[in-house]
């Protein structure tokens, strides 16, 4: 049987809003991290000695968020659109997704899909058109994009206050210098 | 920088991709107020939802922090701080559900009311009580505590003797000891023959603070349960 509930909450509520916010943005983000939590509640009694309550959460989370995605692309017009990033908020979180609000919109919802939303190629192809290898293609090109535009970003280490998302602590060498950021 | 990658594949949020756990890296940690309202939020619809099988929260008082939970039938446990309240939650997440969450609208009342008794404004309590973690002659016992009068006390003879069980002394103090709702269930008004307060799951000290709220006179049995 596992413990308390509320210690999964605390433990990995700030990686779940994470998860959420870099696939819909933090408009969308707050319900799809309610749902994640709601869903998980849910099942809580039932979950498996032994599981990796972390990436158990995160796969949640992705497949909640990525519903809110397509509901929000349903809702948008012009086809494909998400809610505009906010230029001025400087938190980093939001940095995210404003380096992504970057990107051409094939690239982004490449990117968003599958490297955040964990969805495999042939279904991001199926939501975007085109083949999953042009899928596949789209999102490398975004990735090598953000490497190049938002260097700082990219390489960014401040290791304050991110004690719940153990991590290794070498991206310090990949620090870039200038950039747009 | 690979193997940093690879480093952080393997203890950072998993994902099949490496860029995955890099852009979530890159991401910040949400402002703590942004969680606190998301975790509001989710009390109220698990709530409503009906997930919420237990719900707590803990309340400040002169007998120290006191954790107080709630099933949705009523108040299922009451805990001081020396009975560890960490301890506490595995153990009803263990024999009620694992559906514990902070949320403390459900516990509204009962905190309300015990403030107002801490105040020496409230002499009872109205709320409901889900008595499902005392069982047997343990919850005997606990139906006949609630008999005892605020300001009154009872040796633990005499409540063996009105639960039917003259010559269960020793039971009757551990039915106390483990009484689940102190305070509202009120164990601490069962004292030794000889007048002297005796144990109690919030410490001795907290049974006599507790007796000179009442002003119960804690050198001499009065009352009877």
């Amino acid at each position: 049987m596992p413990g308390p509930f509320e210690d999964a909450v605390r433990t990995h509520g700030a990686t779940v809003l994470r998860v959420c916010r870099a696939v819909v943005g933090p408009h969308d983000a707050q319900d799809a991290w309610a749902e994640t939590f709601l869903a998980a509640m849910r099942a809580w009694p039932r979950l498996e000695p032994g599981t990796n309550v972390e990436a158990w959460l995160v796969t949640i989370a992705r497949r909640k968020a990525v519903d809110a995605w397509r509901a929000a692309r349903r809702r948008a017009v012009p086809v494909g659109d998400l809610p505009d990033a906010p230029a001025a908020d400087a938190r980093r979180d939001l940095d995210l997704w404003a380096a992504l609000g970057t990107l051409p919109e094939r690239q982004r919802h490449a990117v968003t899909l599958h490297h955040l939303g964990g969805v495999p190629y042939a279904e991001v192809a199926a939501e975007l058109g085109g083949t999953p290898e042009a899928a596949r293609r789209a999102a490398a090109d975004g990735i090598a994009r953000l490497r190049r535009t938002a260097p700082l970003w990219w390489a960014d280490e401040d290791g304050d206050g991110r004690s719940d998302a153990p991590r290794g602590d070498g991206r310090a060498t990949t620090r870039g210098g200038g950039g747009p950021r | 920088m690979t193997t940093d990658r690879t480093h952080e594949v393997r203890t950072g949020p998993p994902g099949p991709h490496d860029e995955a756990a890099r852009l979530l890296a890159a991401a910040g940690t949400p402002p703590a107020a942004e969680l606190d309202r998301l975790h509001a939020l989710l009390a109220a619809r698990a709530e409503a939802e009906g997930l919420l099988d237990v719900a707590y929260r803990t309340l400040d008082g002169p007998v120290g922090p006191l954790l107080l939970a709630a099933t949705p039938v009523g108040l299922v446990r009451v805990a001081f701080a020396v009975q560890d309240h960490e301890a506490v939650l595995a153990d009803l997440a263990a024999r009620v559900s694992p559906r514990v969450l902070a949320a403390p609208r459900r516990l509204d009342p009962v905190a309300r009311q015990l403030d107002e008794y801490f105040a020496g404004e409230r002499r009872t309590f109205d709320v409901p009580v889900d008595l499902r973690l005392a069982t047997g002659f343990r919850r005997t016992v606990v139906e006949h505590l609630r008999e005892i009068g605020y300001g009154r006390t009872a040796s633990y003879a005499q409540v063996a003797a009105a639960a039917g069980s003259p010559r269960a002394v020793r039971a009757v103090g551990t039915a106390c000891a483990r009484n689940p709702v102190p305070l509202v269930v009120p164990c601490h008004r069962v004292v030794r023959s000889d007048g002297s307060p005796g144990q109690y799951a919030g410490g001795p000290a907290a049974k006599a603070a507790l007796l000179a709220l009442e002003g119960a006179a804690p050198d001499g049995v009065g009352g009877a349960a």
